[in-house]
């Protein structure tokens, strides 16, 4: 048998232990499969590559891909990645570790996850988080499911159309299934309207509504009074936001909100189109035992020291099977890790000046694109943080190819045909420059 | 050996229910709670909530396992005990003496299904 | 490993900072402007650290970690091989790193998401996958919304069931109810597989399908599966693969033949990609000809987990068509290995050649007598836990009260298999004479049997949490 590096197999060693089995050849085993489900032709798939013959092909592949500098957001953020975090990841006993369910081999997971779970409660200001989701979106739509399971007998969830289009898209499929009702709160001047959602909420069968902190235009909204609005009719309010802002912005929990979600990928998490990125879900303790997924708790051993453990399992699919709250069986884990050790790193300062620095260069690009007359406001004087939305005066397609000639990704279309940008503290005054002289040719 | 309270009612999920006019009580029997191990959660209906004779109104909740909580009788929940929910414990440490959940009966003849304490002994067969 | 007790808050100490980022401009004017009604009004509670003392710090975390790299993990039903590190070097790069998901034209990105198509279809007999579902759970609830798509197309809405064996993975009846499927459940038989008797008269036109695993839970392949298949789609039904077991398939059964027509895939189990602690990973769903229309059932935010997707690909690519066959084979030339080397001690409720797994019933003679309550498996896990190895899945499947289910993987090589072994045989001794020294262990981590219980009912989940007790 020729040699492969990941099978440590010789033959030697494969004649004793079929001896030990009593079998004659690997076939053997599978004596027990029926002849007609045994597969015997050979496997359309290339012949093995050397790890070198890997390395070129995948640096070809590379190779094929534009290197663009990206001037677009809309649920996906280029913010910068300090580079102690992926010597941390990588980690063997963090990257080649399984879920920790045996704790007391387990304590650097367990513990990095407890502090994941800290640092999404003081960023969303909740009382109680999970060890993470797939994504925003997916976490939205298990918001969704928790909503309609605490509601009893009411089934309609209210969505606003400022999510992101992936967000409701999600949440969609999602609620199809589940025979949920999603009724669509309509947007007024680029914000969720109170008036409409007060409006919805009169109509009846209201479990609870979804809304963003941060909107798809980028314009931070104003919720006040839709906390009390659901409240007052035994309904509940989710918040999806964007963690890196929420270290400025009004939390969740201060506009009343009993669940918040989100995606922690802003959190230094390299763009990686599209994945593996981080969900995140809190909630206010009320419903501490309603909350899908992992958690992490504190206890103490039996000599006392001070330990962690994966706690309220009994909500999950491993033991209450179909009253699960949820399917969901595993985390980002790693993800989380990598979200932990930016907070770390960033501190409240750090914070504050990522934001801030978003703030001055996002406002810097707005106003040089007006000034090139090739774009109209949209929602003048609405605050925004990073991201922001105008009417363009020529094709969206006809700006994204002098942007992308220029090497810039951007100029994202709405479906209302806006343009969208976004600014974080990578991109500097002279990409912006250069950015807007592309648009003006 | 399981302690047994004459006078009560039992169903074959092991729930217990003590009759006070219109009201039922109920609770999980000392052979339930053996069973669930040290309970860290009771999961209760809400005051109001509707219930039907044998369907699942809440939950006992241990570190490894869930057991359901099937209600003995229909009707509209007309308290439930805080004190059970805040110290899942006491159902632990007395099982018969913290009731769970009070319900006003809708049809008291769903009674007469239930066991008597020497047909629930007979039951769990210890 | 070190006891190490540090919480990163409690390292924090004020004007200490780890990042290094741009001045900002002071004639400009920052977040301070946004409306007060917009900003929060207590700074959030971050730690204040240097980055020397988060690098010591979770450096020193990792050292109370067990991992792939570190030992043998023979946990039934996850696969932990061997996580090959080109693999993390390919998905490093920042050509692939950098690029924003919702770009398009990237013919480097979509040949990816090509070759992993048409690789994954040659290995499991299906026709076209979707990326998209992040993990094996999401993989089965995509799964099943492709079915109810299926058959809801056709203006058949009675299909509201879905037919589970007893013996699945709790993620399976879970998913059914996420995606509003009643479950009916279909027994074993004596010799572990799914009772064709049993299931027949379950099948009638409100079954939209089955989920299966094969080999199921007990590693036991389901030699029935054609006349199930049959039976099935006789019935109008559609049969669901769990690929969680897919690991003894690889090289030898595809389950496109065995006539399944959709099913997902664990890369972070078969296909080499790391568990990073419980995730991520990806679960991208095959389906059959006739669901392709299906596929485009929209699961998650962008295109899937593409970090995960570009390692299982290069892990692909370098086992080849030659070794492919091989996989599965070795596979479970190691666990029969062990089971045959174990079943004087450990009880083996089914005799048959095993798969991938198997399933052993608690200690022969678990040392109880009068006074002294016997070993349980959990004592045994928590015991292997002193001699260096990761404890086995434990208490799942449900069938068996006393379940240890071992799984060993191809990369394992016959000296640690027998190192297992060894240990293993010695812990059943020591159950044998002297329970105690299992009750008490693990003896020699860092923490020992922490109080689970006092944990479930006044959770601590978070450092300000701490302070309340």
């Amino acid at each position: 048998m020729a040699g492969f590096q990941y099978f440590p197999h010789t033959d030697e060693d494969i004649r004793a232990m079929l001896d030990r089995i009593g079998v004659n050849s690997l076939d053997d085993l599978y004596a027990d499969v029926p002849q007609d489900c045994l597969y015997k032709g050979e496997y359309d798939l290339p012949e093995a590559m050397t790890e070198q013959q890997v390395r070129d092909f995948f640096e070809g592949l590379a190779a094929r891909n534009p290197k663009l500098k990206v001037f677009a957001g809309a649920g996906a953020y280029d913010h910068y990645t300090p580079a102690v975090i992926p010597y941390i990841t990588q980690r063997s006993e963090f990257i080649t570790a399984y879920t920790p369910y045996q704790c007391e081999i387990s304590q650097g997971t367990l513990r990095y996850i407890f502090e994941y779970q800290s640092m999404i409660c003081t960023l969303t200001g909740m009382d109680v988080s999970n060890a993470s989701m797939y994504d925003g979106p997916t976490a939205a739509a298990e918001s969704m499911r928790m909503m309609v399971a605490q509601a009893k007998k009411k089934n309609t969830v209210l969505i606003s159309d400022t999510l992101l289009p992936q967000v409701r898209g999600v949440i969609a499929t999602y609620a199809k299934y589940a025979g949920i009702t999603i009724k669509e709160i309509k947007a007024e001047n680029g914000q969720t309207s109170k008036s409409e959602l007060e409006s919805l909420i009169a109509q009846g069968d209201v479990a609870g509504a979804i809304v963003p902190s941060v909107n798809r235009f980028g314009i931070i909204e104003n919720l006040e009074g839709m906390a009390d609005a659901l409240h007052a009719d035994k309904a509940m309010l989710t918040v999806y936001c964007d963690p890196s802002a929420m270290a400025v912005l009004k939390t969740p929990a201060e506009w009343g909100a009993d669940v918040a979600v989100g995606d922690g990928q802003p959190l230094g998490i390299p763009l990686c189109y599209g994945g593996p990125y981080v969900g995140f879900m809190a909630c206010t303790k009320d419903y501490m035992r309603k909350l899908p997924g992992r958690i992490v708790g504190e206890t103490r051993d039996k000599e006392g020291r001070r330990a962690f453990v994966l706690t309220l399992q009994a909500r999950e699919q491993h033991i209450r099977r179909e009253k699960a709250t949820s399917n969901i069986c595993s985390n980002e884990s790693l993800m989380a890790l990598w979200v932990t050790v930016y907070l770390s790193l960033m501190g409240p300062e750090g914070m504050k000046q990522v934001n801030d620095l978003c703030y001055q260069r996002a406002h810097y690009l707005y106003a040089k694109l007006l000034e090139t007359g090739k774009f109209q406001e949209v929602f003048a004087g609405a605050p925004f943080l990073k991201e922001f939305v105008l009417k363009p005066l020529v094709p969206a397609v006809e700006l994204q190819k002098k942007l992308a000639d220029a090497g810039f990704f951007g100029a994202l279309e709405t479906e209302e045909g806006y343009v969208s940008f976004c600014v974080t503290e990578k991109r500097s005054y002279e990409e912006m420059d250069a950015l807007v002289e592309s648009i003006k040719k | 050996m399981s302690k047994i309270v004459e006078g009560l009612k039992y169903s074959d999920t092991h729930e217990w229910v003590k009759v006070e006019g219109e009201i039922a009580i109920i609770g999980v029997t000392d052979f339930a709670q053996k069973e669930m191990g040290e309970i860290t959660y009771v999961d209760c209906p809400d005051v109001d909530d509707e219930v039907e004779k044998g369907s699942e109104f809440g939950a006992l909740e241990s570190v490894k396992a869930a057991s359901d909580l099937f209600s003995p009788v229909s009707g509209t929940v007309t308290e439930v005990n805080e004190e059970v929910v805040d110290d899942p414990k006491l159902v632990n440490e007395d099982a018969f003496g913290n009731w769970i959940i009070k319900v006003q009966m809708s049809d008291a003849s769903e009674l007469d299904d239930l066991m008597d304490a020497a047909a629930y002994k007979a039951f769990i067969k210890e | 490993m070190k006891y190490y007790d540090k919480l990163i808050f409690e390292l924090s100490k004020q004007g200490r900072l780890g990042y290094s980022l741009p001045q900002t401009c002071n004639k400009c004017k920052g977040t301070e402007v946004i409306p007060a009604g917009l900003l929060r009004s207590k700074t959030p509670e971050l730690p204040e650290v240097s980055e020397m003392d988060v690098v010591r710090h979770y450096t020193n975390l990792s050292q109370m970690n067990f991992g792939v790299d570190t030992g043998f993990y023979p946990l039934g039903s996850c696969t932990m091989k061997y996580n090959p590190k080109i693999n993390e070097e390919i998905a490093a790069m920042p050509a692939f790193n950098g690029l924003h998901p919702l770009q398009k034209d990237l013919k480097g990105v979509d040949a990816v998401y090509e070759g992993m198509d048409k690789a994954l279809a040659a290995i499991t007999g299906m026709k076209h996958f979707t990326f998209k579902p992040c993990a094996g759970a999401h993989g089965e609830l995509t799964g099943l919304m492709i079915i109810r798509e299926y058959h809801m197309s056709r203006g058949d809405y009675k299909r509201t069931r879905i037919i589970v064996p007893d013996s699945a993975h709790g993620t399976n009846p879970a998913s059914a109810a996420v995606c509003g499927l009643d479950v009916v459940v279909v027994k074993s038989n004596a010799n572990g597989l799914v009772d064709v008797e049993d299931l027949k008269p379950l099948l009638d036109d409100t079954i939209a399908g089955i989920m299966m695993t094969n080999p199921n839970t007990l590693g036991l392949f389901e030699k029935d599966i054609k006349e199930i298949a049959q039976l099935v789609h006789a019935a109008g039904g559609l049969l669901y693969y769990d690929g969680a077991n897919m690991n003894p398939l690889i090289g030898t059964v595809r389950p496109g033949d065995m006539g399944f027509d959709v099913m997902h895939l664990n890369l972070h189990k078969s296909f080499s990609t790391p568990h990073g602690g419980g995730g991520p990973g990806s679960g991208p769903v095959g389906v059959c000809e006739k669901l392709v229309p299906f596929l485009g059932v929209n699961v998650s935010g962008f295109n899937g987990n593409f970090g995960v997707i570009l390692r299982a690909y290069a892990y692909i690519l370098m086992l080849g068509r030659e070794n492919v066959k091989l996989c599965g084979k070795l596979a479970t030339l190691g666990a029969n290995y062990i089971k045959e080397s174990l079943k004087d001690c450990y009880k083996l409720p089914i005799e048959s050649v095993c798969k991938h797994e198997f399933v052993f019933d608690g200690l022969i003679n678990d040392g109880a007598c009068d006074g002294k309550e016997g070993a349980t498996t959990l004592d045994v896990a928590k015991r292997l836990l002193d001699y260096g190895y990761h404890a086995p899945t434990i208490y799942f499947p449900l069938l068996f009260h006393q379940a240890i289910m071992i799984e060993p993987t191809e990369t394992e090589s016959k000296e640690t298999l027998d190192g297992f072994i060894e240990v293993m045989s010695k812990i059943a001794a020591e159950a044998a004479q002297d329970p105690e020294i299992l009750h008490g262990a693990p003896h020699n981590t860092p923490i020992s049997r922490p109080d689970e219980t006092t944990a479930a009912r006044n959770p601590i989940i978070k450092i300000q949490d701490e302070c309340v007790c």
